[in-house]
Protein backbone atom coordinates (compact mmCIF):
# COMPACT_ATOMS: atom_id res chain seq x y z
CA UNK A 1 0.00 0.00 0.00
CA UNK A 2 1.50 3.40 -1.13
CA UNK A 3 0.30 6.39 0.82
CA UNK A 4 0.61 10.31 0.01
CA UNK A 5 1.79 12.63 2.16
CA UNK A 6 1.16 16.12 1.68
CA UNK A 7 3.90 18.74 3.62
CA UNK A 8 3.30 22.52 3.41
CA UNK A 9 6.14 25.06 4.17
CA UNK A 10 4.99 27.40 6.77
CA UNK A 11 5.80 29.83 9.55
CA UNK A 12 7.43 28.35 12.78
CA UNK A 13 4.41 27.82 15.17
CA UNK A 14 6.03 29.90 17.72
CA UNK A 15 6.33 33.13 15.82
CA UNK A 16 4.25 36.08 15.68
CA UNK A 17 3.77 37.78 12.55
CA UNK A 18 3.11 41.67 11.69
CA UNK A 19 1.10 43.05 9.14
CA UNK A 20 3.21 45.17 6.86
CA UNK A 21 2.73 48.63 7.22
CA UNK A 22 0.91 49.01 3.31
CA UNK A 23 -1.71 46.29 4.69
CA UNK A 24 -0.71 44.28 2.03
CA UNK A 25 -0.24 41.07 3.46
CA UNK A 26 1.70 40.03 6.50
CA UNK A 27 5.71 40.50 6.56
CA UNK A 28 7.36 37.22 6.36
CA UNK A 29 10.70 38.96 6.01
CA UNK A 30 13.06 37.16 8.05
CA UNK A 31 10.29 34.65 9.14
CA UNK A 32 11.66 31.48 10.79
CA UNK A 33 9.89 28.88 8.29
CA UNK A 34 9.22 25.23 9.18
CA UNK A 35 7.03 22.19 7.76
CA UNK A 36 3.69 23.13 9.28
CA UNK A 37 2.88 20.91 12.44
CA UNK A 38 -0.20 18.85 11.37
CA UNK A 39 1.72 17.82 8.38
CA UNK A 40 4.59 16.65 10.66
CA UNK A 41 2.01 14.49 12.39
CA UNK A 42 0.91 13.75 8.84
CA UNK A 43 4.52 12.12 7.98
CA UNK A 44 5.00 10.85 11.49
CA UNK A 45 1.75 8.05 11.02
CA UNK A 46 2.77 7.67 7.81
CA UNK A 47 6.04 6.18 8.63
CA UNK A 48 4.72 4.13 11.98
CA UNK A 49 1.96 2.30 8.83
CA UNK A 50 5.22 1.47 7.07
CA UNK A 51 7.22 0.11 10.48
CA UNK A 52 4.73 -1.63 11.27
CA UNK A 53 4.11 -3.58 7.97
CA UNK A 54 0.76 -1.63 6.80
CA UNK A 55 2.33 0.60 3.85
CA UNK A 56 5.25 -0.12 1.57
CA UNK A 57 5.55 2.94 0.30
CA UNK A 58 5.40 6.85 1.79
CA UNK A 59 5.90 9.30 -0.70
CA UNK A 60 5.77 13.14 0.33
CA UNK A 61 4.50 16.43 -1.83
CA UNK A 62 5.09 19.99 -1.02
CA UNK A 63 3.79 22.55 -3.52
CA UNK A 64 5.54 25.99 -3.43
CA UNK A 65 8.66 27.85 -4.25
CA UNK A 66 11.91 26.43 -4.32
CA UNK A 67 12.43 26.89 -0.42
CA UNK A 68 9.78 24.11 0.49
CA UNK A 69 12.15 21.75 -0.75
CA UNK A 70 13.93 22.07 2.62
CA UNK A 71 10.68 20.27 4.20
CA UNK A 72 10.39 17.69 1.54
CA UNK A 73 14.22 16.87 2.88
CA UNK A 74 12.92 17.04 6.93
CA UNK A 75 9.86 15.03 5.35
CA UNK A 76 12.15 12.24 3.86
CA UNK A 77 14.84 12.51 7.60
CA UNK A 78 11.86 12.02 9.44
CA UNK A 79 11.16 8.57 7.47
CA UNK A 80 9.29 8.96 4.28
CA UNK A 81 10.96 7.14 1.05
CA UNK A 82 10.53 9.60 -1.83
CA UNK A 83 9.58 13.40 -2.41
CA UNK A 84 7.94 15.15 -4.92
CA UNK A 85 7.95 19.06 -5.37
CA UNK A 86 5.77 20.53 -7.47
CA UNK A 87 7.16 24.40 -8.11
CA UNK A 88 5.06 27.41 -8.59
CA UNK A 89 5.98 30.71 -6.89
CA UNK A 90 2.79 32.08 -6.63
CA UNK A 91 1.21 30.94 -2.58
CA UNK A 92 -1.69 29.45 -4.51
CA UNK A 93 -5.22 28.61 -3.15
CA UNK A 94 -6.83 25.69 -1.13
CA UNK A 95 -8.84 24.19 -4.57
CA UNK A 96 -5.78 25.08 -7.14
CA UNK A 97 -3.67 22.55 -4.26
CA UNK A 98 -5.99 20.33 -4.46
CA UNK A 99 -5.97 20.13 -7.80
CA UNK A 100 -2.23 19.31 -8.43
CA UNK A 101 -2.74 16.61 -5.66
CA UNK A 102 -5.64 15.12 -7.07
CA UNK A 103 -3.59 14.78 -10.64
CA UNK A 104 -0.38 13.20 -8.57
CA UNK A 105 -2.76 10.67 -6.67
CA UNK A 106 -4.05 9.49 -10.09
CA UNK A 107 -0.20 9.46 -11.75
CA UNK A 108 0.88 7.13 -8.30
CA UNK A 109 -2.18 5.27 -7.68
CA UNK A 110 -2.01 6.02 -3.93
CA UNK A 111 -4.66 3.96 -1.20
CA UNK A 112 -4.18 6.56 1.34
CA UNK A 113 -3.36 9.98 1.35
CA UNK A 114 -2.62 11.91 4.71
CA UNK A 115 -2.71 15.69 4.87
CA UNK A 116 -2.47 18.30 8.34
CA UNK A 117 -6.14 19.46 9.03
CA UNK A 118 -4.84 22.85 8.73
CA UNK A 119 -1.88 24.89 7.15
CA UNK A 120 -1.21 27.57 10.47
CA UNK A 121 -0.84 30.62 8.38
CA UNK A 122 -3.87 30.50 6.19
CA UNK A 123 -6.08 28.53 8.88
CA UNK A 124 -7.67 27.29 5.65
CA UNK A 125 -8.63 23.57 6.89
CA UNK A 126 -9.97 22.50 3.27
CA UNK A 127 -7.46 20.94 1.26
CA UNK A 128 -7.77 17.75 2.58
CA UNK A 129 -11.51 17.84 1.88
CA UNK A 130 -11.25 19.33 -1.47
CA UNK A 131 -8.84 16.78 -2.65
CA UNK A 132 -11.59 14.42 -1.33
CA UNK A 133 -14.34 15.52 -3.32
CA UNK A 134 -12.13 15.88 -6.82
CA UNK A 135 -10.85 12.42 -6.21
CA UNK A 136 -14.18 11.10 -5.13
CA UNK A 137 -12.83 9.36 -2.48
CA UNK A 138 -14.86 9.23 0.89
CA UNK A 139 -12.84 11.97 3.95
CA UNK A 140 -11.53 11.21 7.42
CA UNK A 141 -10.90 15.11 8.78
CA UNK A 142 -9.02 15.76 11.81
CA UNK A 143 -7.94 11.77 12.54
CA UNK A 144 -6.92 11.24 16.17
CA UNK A 145 -6.61 7.61 15.48
CA UNK A 146 -6.39 5.43 12.11
CA UNK A 147 -6.53 1.57 11.67
CA UNK A 148 -6.35 -0.18 8.47
CA UNK A 149 -8.72 -3.17 8.08
CA UNK A 150 -8.06 -4.56 4.79
CA UNK A 151 -9.30 -2.27 1.94
CA UNK A 152 -11.11 0.09 5.00
CA UNK A 153 -9.31 2.47 7.30
CA UNK A 154 -10.97 3.23 10.34
CA UNK A 155 -10.58 6.74 11.50
CA UNK A 156 -11.54 8.40 15.33
CA UNK A 157 -12.39 12.13 14.58
CA UNK A 158 -12.13 15.09 16.96
CA UNK A 159 -15.45 16.47 16.86
CA UNK A 160 -17.06 19.29 18.24
CA UNK A 161 -19.36 17.37 20.30
CA UNK A 162 -16.65 14.40 21.37
CA UNK A 163 -14.67 11.61 19.13
CA UNK A 164 -16.75 9.63 16.27
CA UNK A 165 -15.37 6.51 14.47
CA UNK A 166 -16.08 6.46 10.50
CA UNK A 167 -15.35 3.56 8.54
CA UNK A 168 -14.02 4.45 4.77
CA UNK A 169 -13.47 2.50 1.44
CA UNK A 170 -9.90 2.85 0.82
CA UNK A 171 -8.43 4.94 -1.69
CA UNK A 172 -9.41 7.03 1.51
CA UNK A 173 -8.44 10.81 2.53
CA UNK A 174 -7.35 11.69 6.21
CA UNK A 175 -6.37 14.84 7.62
CA UNK A 176 -4.40 15.01 11.13
CA UNK A 177 -5.72 16.38 14.04
CA UNK A 178 -3.03 16.86 17.28
CA UNK A 179 -3.74 14.40 19.53
CA UNK A 180 -3.17 11.59 16.31
CA UNK A 181 0.95 11.23 17.62
CA UNK A 182 3.56 12.46 18.61
CA UNK A 183 6.29 13.20 16.04
CA UNK A 184 9.76 11.87 16.39
CA UNK A 185 13.26 14.24 15.48
CA UNK A 186 15.14 13.20 12.89
CA UNK A 187 18.45 11.53 13.91
CA UNK A 188 21.46 13.31 12.33
CA UNK A 189 22.23 10.40 10.21
CA UNK A 190 18.71 9.95 8.90
CA UNK A 191 19.20 13.52 8.13
CA UNK A 192 22.65 12.89 6.33
CA UNK A 193 20.55 9.80 4.74
CA UNK A 194 17.65 11.57 3.18
CA UNK A 195 20.05 13.94 0.82
CA UNK A 196 20.22 11.06 -1.30
CA UNK A 197 16.32 9.50 -1.19
CA UNK A 198 14.89 10.57 -4.45
CA UNK A 199 13.13 14.14 -4.98
CA UNK A 200 11.98 14.96 -8.28
CA UNK A 201 9.96 18.58 -9.72
CA UNK A 202 7.38 18.93 -11.54
CA UNK A 203 5.06 21.75 -12.36
CA UNK A 204 0.83 22.27 -12.31
CA UNK A 205 1.56 22.71 -16.09
CA UNK A 206 2.92 19.62 -16.53
CA UNK A 207 0.48 17.49 -14.68
CA UNK A 208 -2.08 20.03 -16.76
CA UNK A 209 -3.51 22.33 -13.90
CA UNK A 210 -4.60 25.36 -14.44
CA UNK A 211 -4.03 27.74 -11.93
CA UNK A 212 -7.33 29.76 -11.32
CA UNK A 213 -7.77 32.61 -9.09
CA UNK A 214 -11.15 32.26 -6.81
CA UNK A 215 -10.32 35.18 -4.10
CA UNK A 216 -8.70 38.76 -4.01
CA UNK A 217 -6.62 40.04 -1.26
CA UNK A 218 -7.91 42.97 -0.56
CA UNK A 219 -6.16 44.26 2.75
CA UNK A 220 -4.29 42.25 5.72
CA UNK A 221 -4.91 44.44 9.02
CA UNK A 222 -3.91 43.61 12.60
CA UNK A 223 -6.44 42.94 15.02
CA UNK A 224 -7.78 45.36 17.37
CA UNK A 225 -5.40 45.04 20.48
CA UNK A 226 -6.47 44.21 24.16
CA UNK A 227 -4.82 46.64 26.34
CA UNK A 228 -3.77 44.78 29.48
CA UNK A 229 -5.56 45.24 32.50
CA UNK A 230 -4.55 45.85 36.25
CA UNK A 231 -3.51 43.06 38.77
CA UNK A 232 -5.28 42.42 41.49
CA UNK A 233 -4.31 41.61 45.26
CA UNK A 234 -6.59 39.14 46.60
CA UNK A 235 -9.98 37.18 45.14
CA UNK A 236 -12.05 38.87 47.20
CA UNK A 237 -11.06 42.06 45.24
CA UNK A 238 -11.36 40.22 41.78
CA UNK A 239 -15.05 39.23 42.33
CA UNK A 240 -15.56 43.00 43.82
CA UNK A 241 -14.30 43.93 40.31
CA UNK A 242 -16.02 41.62 38.36
CA UNK A 243 -19.25 42.63 40.14
CA UNK A 244 -18.92 46.64 40.39
CA UNK A 245 -16.95 47.37 37.92
CA UNK A 246 -17.17 44.98 35.04
CA UNK A 247 -20.30 43.69 35.92
CA UNK A 248 -20.23 40.35 34.09
CA UNK A 249 -21.32 38.16 37.18
CA UNK B 1 -30.10 36.81 -4.42
CA UNK B 2 -30.17 33.73 -1.30
CA UNK B 3 -28.50 32.65 0.90
CA UNK B 4 -28.82 28.67 2.48
CA UNK B 5 -27.68 27.78 5.76
CA UNK B 6 -26.57 24.59 6.33
CA UNK B 7 -27.73 24.18 9.97
CA UNK B 8 -26.43 22.72 12.60
CA UNK B 9 -27.72 20.29 15.02
CA UNK B 10 -28.07 16.88 16.70
CA UNK B 11 -31.39 15.76 15.26
CA UNK B 12 -32.62 16.34 18.40
CA UNK B 13 -32.23 20.34 18.78
CA UNK B 14 -31.07 22.78 16.85
CA UNK B 15 -27.75 24.47 17.98
CA UNK B 16 -27.30 28.43 19.20
CA UNK B 17 -24.49 28.94 16.15
CA UNK B 18 -27.60 28.93 14.22
CA UNK B 19 -28.66 32.14 15.02
CA UNK B 20 -25.87 33.94 15.11
CA UNK B 21 -25.30 32.32 11.20
CA UNK B 22 -28.78 33.89 9.88
CA UNK B 23 -27.69 37.22 11.38
CA UNK B 24 -24.60 36.41 9.39
CA UNK B 25 -26.38 35.93 6.27
CA UNK B 26 -28.69 38.98 6.70
CA UNK B 27 -26.22 40.78 5.98
CA UNK B 28 -25.38 39.46 2.48
CA UNK B 29 -28.76 40.66 1.87
CA UNK B 30 -31.62 38.54 0.06
CA UNK B 31 -33.33 35.39 1.24
CA UNK B 32 -31.81 33.46 4.06
CA UNK B 33 -32.80 29.68 3.97
CA UNK B 34 -32.17 27.65 6.32
CA UNK B 35 -31.07 23.41 5.38
CA UNK B 36 -31.95 20.80 8.11
CA UNK B 37 -30.64 17.63 6.99
CA UNK B 38 -30.24 14.80 9.23
CA UNK B 39 -32.65 11.89 10.08
CA UNK B 40 -35.72 12.09 12.60
CA UNK B 41 -35.41 15.75 13.15
CA UNK B 42 -38.65 17.45 12.25
CA UNK B 43 -38.47 18.98 15.27
CA UNK B 44 -35.40 20.70 14.36
CA UNK B 45 -37.30 22.09 11.04
CA UNK B 46 -40.12 23.12 13.51
CA UNK B 47 -37.38 25.07 15.45
CA UNK B 48 -35.66 26.93 12.81
CA UNK B 49 -38.81 27.60 11.13
CA UNK B 50 -39.45 29.65 14.16
CA UNK B 51 -36.02 31.70 13.60
CA UNK B 52 -36.77 35.54 12.25
CA UNK B 53 -35.19 36.25 9.39
CA UNK B 54 -35.37 32.89 8.28
CA UNK B 55 -37.58 32.90 4.96
CA UNK B 56 -38.52 29.29 4.05
CA UNK B 57 -36.90 26.09 5.58
CA UNK B 58 -35.38 23.00 3.87
CA UNK B 59 -36.12 19.86 5.59
CA UNK B 60 -33.40 16.49 3.78
CA UNK B 61 -34.98 13.75 6.74
CA UNK B 62 -33.39 10.20 6.08
CA UNK B 63 -30.93 7.61 7.44
CA UNK B 64 -28.15 8.46 5.02
CA UNK B 65 -28.16 12.28 7.17
CA UNK B 66 -28.26 11.15 10.04
CA UNK B 67 -24.65 11.40 10.87
CA UNK B 68 -23.95 14.21 8.22
CA UNK B 69 -21.68 12.34 6.79
CA UNK B 70 -19.65 14.82 4.18
CA UNK B 71 -19.90 12.13 1.69
CA UNK B 72 -23.77 12.25 1.24
CA UNK B 73 -24.00 15.83 2.23
CA UNK B 74 -21.83 17.37 -0.07
CA UNK B 75 -23.46 15.66 -2.56
CA UNK B 76 -27.32 16.82 -1.11
CA UNK B 77 -26.42 20.55 -0.79
CA UNK B 78 -24.40 20.66 -4.26
CA UNK B 79 -28.33 19.12 -5.66
CA UNK B 80 -29.36 22.34 -3.58
CA UNK B 81 -27.25 25.21 -4.66
CA UNK B 82 -28.08 26.16 -7.96
CA UNK B 83 -30.69 28.36 -6.22
CA UNK B 84 -28.31 30.06 -4.12
CA UNK B 85 -25.75 32.49 -4.37
CA UNK B 86 -24.40 32.05 -0.99
CA UNK B 87 -24.03 28.50 0.65
CA UNK B 88 -23.34 29.19 4.43
CA UNK B 89 -22.27 27.12 7.29
CA UNK B 90 -20.95 27.66 10.71
CA UNK B 91 -17.14 27.14 11.02
CA UNK B 92 -17.80 24.17 13.11
CA UNK B 93 -16.34 20.73 12.51
CA UNK B 94 -19.36 20.22 10.81
CA UNK B 95 -19.09 22.99 8.88
CA UNK B 96 -15.45 22.33 8.16
CA UNK B 97 -15.85 18.79 7.30
CA UNK B 98 -18.62 19.46 4.70
CA UNK B 99 -18.06 22.59 3.39
CA UNK B 100 -14.88 22.33 1.04
CA UNK B 101 -16.22 19.51 -0.47
CA UNK B 102 -19.26 21.36 -1.53
CA UNK B 103 -16.85 23.90 -2.89
CA UNK B 104 -14.67 21.86 -4.51
CA UNK B 105 -17.87 19.69 -6.19
CA UNK B 106 -18.43 23.32 -7.77
CA UNK B 107 -15.25 24.44 -8.52
CA UNK B 108 -15.40 27.19 -6.48
CA UNK B 109 -13.39 28.62 -3.44
CA UNK B 110 -14.64 28.38 -0.03
CA UNK B 111 -13.63 31.08 2.48
CA UNK B 112 -13.00 29.68 5.91
CA UNK B 113 -14.02 31.48 9.51
CA UNK B 114 -15.82 34.72 7.71
CA UNK B 115 -16.11 37.34 11.02
CA UNK B 116 -17.52 40.43 8.94
CA UNK B 117 -19.68 40.76 5.82
CA UNK B 118 -18.14 43.90 4.18
CA UNK B 119 -21.13 42.89 1.36
CA UNK B 120 -22.02 40.45 -0.70
CA UNK B 121 -18.63 39.54 -2.16
CA UNK B 122 -16.43 40.84 0.11
CA UNK B 123 -15.67 39.35 3.92
CA UNK B 124 -12.94 39.70 6.55
CA UNK B 125 -11.55 36.36 7.88
CA UNK B 126 -8.45 35.53 10.16
CA UNK B 127 -5.07 34.58 9.48
CA UNK B 128 -1.95 33.21 11.53
CA UNK B 129 -3.77 32.64 14.46
CA UNK B 130 -5.74 35.82 14.69
CA UNK B 131 -2.53 37.85 14.36
CA UNK B 132 -3.92 39.46 10.77
CA UNK B 133 -7.01 40.12 9.80
CA UNK B 134 -7.56 39.36 5.99
CA UNK B 135 -10.26 40.80 4.08
CA UNK B 136 -10.86 39.02 1.13
CA UNK B 137 -13.37 39.20 -2.23
CA UNK B 138 -14.72 36.44 -3.87
CA UNK B 139 -14.33 36.21 -7.28
CA UNK B 140 -16.64 32.84 -7.81
CA UNK B 141 -20.73 32.59 -9.26
CA UNK B 142 -21.40 30.57 -5.85
CA UNK B 143 -20.23 31.91 -2.54
CA UNK B 144 -19.40 28.94 -0.03
CA UNK B 145 -17.76 29.67 3.52
CA UNK B 146 -18.08 28.81 6.87
CA UNK B 147 -18.79 31.65 9.23
CA UNK B 148 -17.24 32.16 13.29
CA UNK B 149 -20.55 32.20 15.11
CA UNK B 150 -19.00 34.25 18.10
CA UNK B 151 -18.66 36.98 15.92
CA UNK B 152 -22.13 37.97 15.32
CA UNK B 153 -25.06 38.52 17.72
CA UNK B 154 -27.90 36.09 17.49
CA UNK B 155 -31.10 36.89 15.97
CA UNK B 156 -34.30 36.53 17.20
CA UNK B 157 -37.16 33.56 17.89
CA UNK B 158 -40.77 34.07 16.83
CA UNK B 159 -43.87 31.92 16.89
CA UNK B 160 -44.67 32.38 14.01
CA UNK B 161 -43.36 30.24 11.63
CA UNK B 162 -42.03 29.88 7.56
CA UNK B 163 -42.85 27.00 5.59
CA UNK B 164 -40.88 23.33 5.74
CA UNK B 165 -40.48 22.27 2.21
CA UNK B 166 -39.56 18.64 2.13
CA UNK B 167 -36.30 17.94 0.03
CA UNK B 168 -36.56 14.11 -0.88
CA UNK B 169 -33.48 13.44 -2.41
CA UNK B 170 -31.52 10.76 -1.29
CA UNK B 171 -27.89 10.48 -1.51
CA UNK B 172 -25.77 7.43 -0.08
CA UNK B 173 -22.15 7.61 -1.36
CA UNK B 174 -21.72 4.45 0.24
CA UNK B 175 -17.92 4.97 0.77
CA UNK B 176 -18.05 5.90 4.53
CA UNK B 177 -19.95 4.90 7.63
CA UNK B 178 -20.05 5.70 11.18
CA UNK B 179 -19.08 3.06 13.27
CA UNK B 180 -18.98 4.84 16.74
CA UNK B 181 -19.74 7.82 18.21
CA UNK B 182 -19.21 8.82 21.68
CA UNK B 183 -20.51 12.27 22.76
CA UNK B 184 -19.55 13.93 25.83
CA UNK B 185 -22.45 14.25 28.24
CA UNK B 186 -22.40 17.63 29.68
CA UNK B 187 -25.07 19.64 31.96
CA UNK B 188 -23.03 22.40 32.04
CA UNK B 189 -23.90 25.35 28.80
CA UNK B 190 -22.18 24.61 25.74
CA UNK B 191 -18.72 25.67 25.14
CA UNK B 192 -19.31 28.21 22.43
CA UNK B 193 -22.73 29.32 23.71
CA UNK B 194 -21.80 29.92 27.22
CA UNK B 195 -21.71 33.47 28.91
CA UNK B 196 -19.12 32.53 31.31
CA UNK B 197 -15.44 30.35 30.75
CA UNK B 198 -13.87 29.11 33.22
CA UNK B 199 -10.62 27.29 31.41
CA UNK B 200 -8.03 24.96 33.04
CA UNK B 201 -4.52 24.67 31.62
CA UNK B 202 -1.36 22.34 32.17
CA UNK B 203 -1.11 24.38 35.60
CA UNK B 204 -4.11 22.54 36.73
CA UNK B 205 -1.82 19.33 37.26
CA UNK B 206 -4.30 16.24 36.20
CA UNK B 207 -8.45 15.45 35.37
CA UNK B 208 -9.03 15.27 38.98
CA UNK B 209 -8.28 18.43 39.93
CA UNK B 210 -10.33 19.84 37.62
CA UNK B 211 -13.25 19.46 39.53
CA UNK B 212 -11.93 22.80 41.17
CA UNK B 213 -12.68 24.67 38.04
CA UNK B 214 -16.44 22.74 38.23
CA UNK B 215 -16.82 24.16 41.44
CA UNK B 216 -16.50 27.52 40.50
CA UNK B 217 -18.15 27.10 37.15
CA UNK B 218 -21.22 25.62 39.13
CA UNK B 219 -20.98 29.06 40.82
CA UNK B 220 -21.35 31.10 37.79
CA UNK B 221 -23.67 29.01 35.35
CA UNK B 222 -20.29 28.52 33.27
CA UNK B 223 -18.94 26.07 30.48
CA UNK B 224 -15.60 24.43 31.48
CA UNK B 225 -12.97 24.53 28.71
CA UNK B 226 -9.15 23.92 28.35
CA UNK B 227 -5.46 24.43 26.83
CA UNK B 228 -4.12 22.09 24.31
CA UNK B 229 -1.99 21.08 26.83
CA UNK B 230 -4.30 20.10 29.13
CA UNK B 231 -6.25 17.93 26.40
CA UNK B 232 -3.00 16.18 25.36
CA UNK B 233 -1.98 15.10 29.05
CA UNK B 234 -5.17 13.45 28.90
CA UNK B 235 -6.65 15.69 32.04
CA UNK B 236 -10.19 16.09 29.74
CA UNK B 237 -11.07 15.38 26.45
CA UNK B 238 -10.97 17.24 23.21
CA UNK B 239 -13.78 18.53 23.03
CA UNK B 240 -12.83 21.36 25.55
CA UNK B 241 -10.01 22.46 23.76
CA UNK B 242 -10.30 26.68 23.45
CA UNK B 243 -7.70 27.73 20.83
CA UNK B 244 -6.62 28.66 17.35
CA UNK B 245 -7.27 24.47 15.91
CA UNK B 246 -9.86 23.78 18.76
CA UNK B 247 -13.16 25.95 19.75
CA UNK B 248 -12.71 29.64 19.04
CA UNK B 249 -14.91 31.58 21.62
CA UNK B 250 -16.11 35.14 22.93
CA UNK B 251 -17.95 34.80 26.16
CA UNK B 252 -18.98 37.99 28.65
CA UNK B 253 -16.29 36.66 31.14
CA UNK B 254 -13.38 33.95 30.02
CA UNK B 255 -11.45 32.90 33.17
CA UNK B 256 -8.12 31.37 32.21
CA UNK B 257 -7.05 28.90 35.34
CA UNK B 258 -2.89 27.60 34.97
CA UNK B 259 -2.93 28.91 31.22
CA UNK B 260 0.32 30.48 29.67
CA UNK B 261 -1.61 32.74 27.02
CA UNK B 262 0.43 30.57 23.72
CA UNK B 263 -0.78 32.42 20.74
CA UNK B 264 -2.52 29.37 19.38
CA UNK B 265 -4.65 29.42 23.14
CA UNK B 266 -5.35 33.39 22.87
CA UNK B 267 -6.66 33.04 19.04
CA UNK B 268 -9.38 31.45 20.59
CA UNK B 269 -10.74 33.36 23.41
CA UNK B 270 -8.84 37.12 22.98
CA UNK B 271 -12.35 38.10 21.72
CA UNK B 272 -14.11 37.45 25.11
CA UNK B 273 -15.66 40.89 26.50
CA UNK B 274 -13.66 40.35 29.84
CA UNK B 275 -10.71 37.69 30.14
CA UNK B 276 -9.60 37.16 33.93
CA UNK B 277 -6.39 34.91 34.29
CA UNK B 278 -5.17 33.32 37.39
CA UNK B 279 -1.47 32.43 37.02
CA UNK B 280 1.85 31.70 39.69
CA UNK B 281 4.10 33.55 36.97
CA UNK B 282 3.66 36.94 36.97
CA UNK B 283 5.44 37.03 33.53
CA UNK B 284 3.24 34.65 31.76
CA UNK B 285 1.58 35.88 28.54
CA UNK B 286 -2.00 35.72 29.51
CA UNK B 287 -1.43 38.90 31.71
CA UNK B 288 -0.64 41.04 28.91
CA UNK B 289 -4.42 40.10 27.39
CA UNK B 290 -6.49 39.76 30.83
CA UNK B 291 -8.80 42.42 31.95
CA UNK B 292 -7.82 41.56 35.62
CA UNK B 293 -4.99 39.30 36.41
CA UNK B 294 -4.12 37.17 39.65
CA UNK B 295 -0.78 36.34 40.51
CA UNK B 296 -1.21 33.60 43.51
CA UNK B 297 -1.27 29.62 43.57
CA UNK B 298 -4.39 28.53 41.53
CA UNK B 299 -5.03 25.60 44.19
CA UNK B 300 -5.59 28.17 46.62
CA UNK B 301 -7.24 30.57 44.46
CA UNK B 302 -9.98 28.47 43.14
CA UNK B 303 -11.44 26.90 46.47
CA UNK B 304 -11.10 30.55 47.62
CA UNK B 305 -13.38 31.76 44.69
CA UNK B 306 -15.38 28.95 44.72
CA UNK B 307 -16.45 29.58 48.58
CA UNK B 308 -16.96 33.53 47.91
CA UNK B 309 -18.92 33.58 44.67
C1 LIG C 1 -0.19 23.47 15.57
C2 LIG C 1 -0.49 23.87 16.97
C3 LIG C 1 -1.81 24.09 17.33
C4 LIG C 1 -2.12 24.44 18.65
N1 LIG C 1 -3.43 24.66 18.97
C5 LIG C 1 -3.73 25.01 20.24
C6 LIG C 1 -5.08 25.29 20.63
O1 LIG C 1 -6.01 25.21 19.82
N2 LIG C 1 -5.33 25.62 21.91
C7 LIG C 1 -4.32 25.72 22.87
O2 LIG C 1 -4.62 26.03 24.03
N3 LIG C 1 -3.04 25.48 22.52
C8 LIG C 1 -2.73 25.12 21.23
N4 LIG C 1 -1.43 24.84 20.93
C9 LIG C 1 -0.43 24.72 22.02
C10 LIG C 1 0.14 26.02 22.53
O3 LIG C 1 1.24 26.39 21.74
C11 LIG C 1 0.62 25.83 24.00
O4 LIG C 1 1.56 24.78 24.04
C12 LIG C 1 -0.50 25.50 24.97
O5 LIG C 1 -1.56 26.41 24.81
C13 LIG C 1 0.04 25.55 26.39
O6 LIG C 1 -0.95 25.16 27.31
P1 LIG C 1 -0.91 25.68 28.83
O7 LIG C 1 -0.93 27.15 28.83
O8 LIG C 1 -1.96 24.95 29.55
O9 LIG C 1 0.49 25.07 29.30
P2 LIG C 1 1.83 25.82 29.70
O10 LIG C 1 2.30 26.69 28.61
O11 LIG C 1 2.74 24.77 30.20
O12 LIG C 1 1.40 26.77 30.87
C14 LIG C 1 1.02 26.32 32.16
C15 LIG C 1 0.85 27.56 33.01
O13 LIG C 1 0.35 27.19 34.27
C16 LIG C 1 0.98 27.98 35.27
N5 LIG C 1 0.92 27.22 36.52
C17 LIG C 1 1.51 26.03 36.81
N6 LIG C 1 1.21 25.65 38.06
C18 LIG C 1 0.43 26.62 38.60
C19 LIG C 1 -0.18 26.81 39.87
N7 LIG C 1 -0.06 25.89 40.84
N8 LIG C 1 -0.89 27.92 40.07
C20 LIG C 1 -1.02 28.86 39.10
N9 LIG C 1 -0.46 28.74 37.88
C21 LIG C 1 0.25 27.63 37.63
C22 LIG C 1 2.38 28.20 34.76
O14 LIG C 1 2.93 29.38 35.33
C23 LIG C 1 2.15 28.33 33.26
O15 LIG C 1 1.98 29.67 32.87
C24 LIG C 1 -1.09 24.54 19.61
C25 LIG C 1 0.23 24.36 19.22
C26 LIG C 1 0.54 24.03 17.92
C27 LIG C 1 1.97 23.82 17.54
N1 LIG D 1 1.22 24.11 -0.89
C1 LIG D 1 1.00 22.93 -0.28
N2 LIG D 1 1.87 21.91 -0.45
C2 LIG D 1 1.66 20.72 0.16
N3 LIG D 1 0.63 20.47 0.96
C3 LIG D 1 -0.27 21.45 1.17
C4 LIG D 1 -0.13 22.72 0.56
N4 LIG D 1 -1.17 23.49 0.96
C5 LIG D 1 -1.91 22.72 1.80
N5 LIG D 1 -1.37 21.49 1.92
C6 LIG D 1 -1.84 20.38 2.75
O1 LIG D 1 -3.18 20.60 3.15
C7 LIG D 1 -3.28 20.72 4.57
C8 LIG D 1 -4.39 21.68 4.93
O2 LIG D 1 -4.09 22.95 4.44
P1 LIG D 1 -5.14 24.14 4.39
O3 LIG D 1 -6.34 23.62 3.69
O4 LIG D 1 -4.43 25.22 3.62
O5 LIG D 1 -5.41 24.54 5.81
C9 LIG D 1 -1.90 21.11 5.02
O6 LIG D 1 -1.65 20.73 6.36
C10 LIG D 1 -1.04 20.33 4.03
O7 LIG D 1 -0.90 18.98 4.44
Amino acid sequence: MKILVTVKRTIDANTKIRVMSDNSNVDLNNVKMALNPFCEIAVEEAVRMKEKGDASEVLVVSIGDKACQEQIRTALALGADRGIHVETEASIEPLNVAKILAKVVAEEQVSLVILGKQSIDADNNQTGQMLAALTNMPQGTFASEIQIHGDKVQVSREVDSGLQTVELAMPAVITTDLRLNEPRYASLPNIMKAKRKPLVMTTPAELGVDIKQHTQLLKVEAPAERQAGVKVASVAELIEKLKHEAKVI
Amino acid sequence: MATLIIAEHDNQSLKAVNLNLVNAASRIGGEVHLLVAGYGCQVVADSASKITGVGKVLLADSAVYEHQLAENMSQLIVDLAKDYSHLVAPATTMGKNIMPRVAALLDVAQISDVIRVDSDDTFARPIYAGNAIATVKSLDRIKVMTVRGSSFDGAAEQDLSVVIEVVDSVYDAGISNLIAEQVVQSERPELTAANVIVSGGRGMGNGENFSMLDEVADKLGAAVGASRAAVDAGFVPNDMQVGQTGKIVAPDLYIAVGISGAIQHLAGMKDSKVIVAINKDEEAPIFQVADYGLVTDLFVALPDLADKL
